[in-house]
């Protein structure tokens, strides 16, 4: 067998690259802020005002004369003590103090609202406005094309969850491709998470509201929205933790250097029909 | 490189980043320069927000049904000035709210001339910038009537409510202000009633302001006086309101 042949393709385009490093900045600092945001009252109800005798979660402390402070997460009925990271952490000083997530998980450190809100809108607007631009180019680029899943797509479907489960990436010419649950989850994030977050961030402001009733009463009141915007952002953390992972596993200097200057490098070998089969012959 | 060693450098490098990026943020947040970009961000919520909503739009109101069982107050739950405990001790019998500034026609109220004023009776939403909400029924005399019978000056653009509780570690007096366009909107009260009772001193007996298309912090309790202004920079801080000068927005829109 001729042995394969190193090749190097372009294959993230600029606008592609400058809309993920700013989605990945601004994703970061609106986690962050929104936790801090997040802390000013650290309970989710559902309905339209609060009913707080029965939040359906809360990051709480105690405090007592005797033990200090500690931390209670509460997850409908299901309670634990989660003292040292949710509800109780250590603070500047490294003694315990009241606060629903810890000072490393918020923007700025220290229970600073108005700070935290000042972050929070400021790049909630910088992802608006990148998201916008990017989905305006990727439209008229034909690049929102490349994500739509094609029949042979939905064809390999239980493949490749089985690919991705046993670590196995698409090697060769398919790997510059994006394949089938790629373009489920990229297009869940942006038009499912990415939609829905900022619907229900809007529904949080009264005088938006004043337009948005239905899409507020769509979901079902604005404790309810300020839950599901808290539930999407886990979502869209769950996402980049996968995201992440896949790129480790796949080749991490290859994938990061294809993002940072659109050169992605993969072994040229004649097509065959799925990554399994490749990884044999490899193995042979 | 090793595996070990280069899953070691990895994690340092993460580690190390994370930190960096946070103490990085925290610098920033302290510097006025950088406090004043990030405010543009809200800045440009007061614009978009007011281009894409109707200036009389209404908010929602609820039914009978919905209100809170208790309306949670915050900030100030029962002021300490000694003036005010004589007012509140006397049931605000001897209370007269000032309006003043720049009108023609500067008046003295007491409540009896406020609740014979045109009044409202309303079941909204209160967002507190905390994140939670309640409902509750006001009724109050519509702020509109009262602005038109004072008869600004044209160049007036503010109403700075003055109150009388003092707030805070720096036991600063509450005040804050809203624009004309708030001043005149249909739902935008002096609110006297809560649920059907008096206003309960909690809540900012004897007279609250009502400002349903905006956060919480904007509805001045206590209100002892309002004053008609072409600017608020000459008030305390200079940013329009106690919470204001302490970084928070001045349009309270989300």
């Amino acid at each position: 067998m001729a042995r394969a042949r190193l090749r190097t393709v372009y294959r993230h385009p600029l606008p592609v690259r400058i809309g993920h490093w700013v989605n990945a900045l601004c994703l970061f600092i609106l986690l962050l802020s929104g936790l801090q945001i997040f802390n000013a009252h650290p309970h989710l109800y559902w309905g339209s005002a609060s009913n707080f005798e029965a939040p359906w979660l809360s990051i709480d402390y105690h405090w007592s004369r005797d033990d200090g402070y500690s931390g209670r997460t509460q997850v409908y009925g299901w309670q634990a003590d989660t003292t040292g990271v949710l509800g109780a952490s250590p603070g500047r000083n490294g003694e315990l103090e009241g606060r629903a997530f810890p000072s490393w998980l918020t923007i700025p450190g220290s229970r600073w609202l108005a700070m935290g809100r000042s972050w929070h809108f400021f790049f909630a607007w910088i992802l608006v406005i990148n998201a916008s631009l990017f989905l305006i180019w990727a439209l008229f680029a034909g690049h929102l094309r490349r994500l739509i899943p094609t029949l042979e797509d939905w064809r390999g479907f239980g493949q490749s969850v089985l690919d991705h489960l046993r670590l196995r990436h698409p090697t060769g010419e398919a790997a510059t491709r994006y394949n089938i649950l790629q373009k489920l989850a990229y297009l869940t994030v942006i038009f499912g998470l990415g939609g829905l977050i900022v619907l229900t961030g809007l529904c949080m402001s009264p005088r938006m509201d004043t337009v948005l009733e239905p899409v507020l009463e769509f979901f079902g009141g604005r404790q309810s929205a300020r839950s599901i915007h808290f539930l999407a952002a886990g979502g869209l953390v769950l996402f980049v933790a996968i995201h992440l992972f896949e790129v480790i596993v796949s080749g991490p200097v290859n994938q990061l250097r294809s993002m940072i200057t659109g050169f992605f490098r993969y072994r040229d070998e004649p097509a065959t029909d799925s990554a399994t089969t490749r990884e044999t012959r490899h193995d042979g | 490189m090793t595996d070990n060693t280069r899953r070691r450098f990895l994690k340092t490098l993460l580690a190390g980043g994370g930190l960096a990026t946070l103490t990085g943020c925290d610098y920033l947040s302290e510097k006025t320069w950088f406090r004043d970009t990030l405010a543009q961000g809200e800045t440009l919520s007061d614009v978009v927000q007011h281009a894409v909503t109707p200036r009389k739009a209404m908010a929602r109101e609820y039914t009978p049904a919905d209100i809170s069982p208790s309306f949670r107050a915050n900030g100030t739950t029962d002021p300490d000035a000694v003036e005010y405990r004589m007012l509140a001790a006397n049931g605000f019998r001897d209370y007269r709210l000032k309006v003043g500034g720049m009108v023609e026609n500067p008046m003295t109220l007491d409540l009896a001339a406020i609740r014979a004023l045109p009044s409202r009776t309303q079941i909204t939403r209160h967002d507190c910038v905390e994140g939670w909400s309640a409902i509750g029924q006001w009724t109050g005399a519509r702020l509109s009537t009262l602005v038109e019978q004072a008869r600004p000056h044209p160049d007036a653009r503010y109403l700075v409510f003055h109150c009388a509780d003092r707030y805070g570690r720096s036991h600063s007096p509450y005040y804050e202000s809203i624009d004309m366009e708030d001043a005149h909107h249909p739902q935008t009260l002096l609110a006297y009633e809560l649920n059907g009772e008096p206003l309960p001193i909690a809540n900012g007996a004897p007279l609250r302001l009502r400002v349903e298309r905006q956060l919480g912090y904007k509805m001045a309790k206590y209100v002892m006086a309002i004053e008609v202004v072409e600017s608020f920079d000459h008030i305390a801080g200079g940013k329009g309101g106690f919470w204001e000068d302490r970084g928070y927005a001045w349009y309270a829109g989300i």
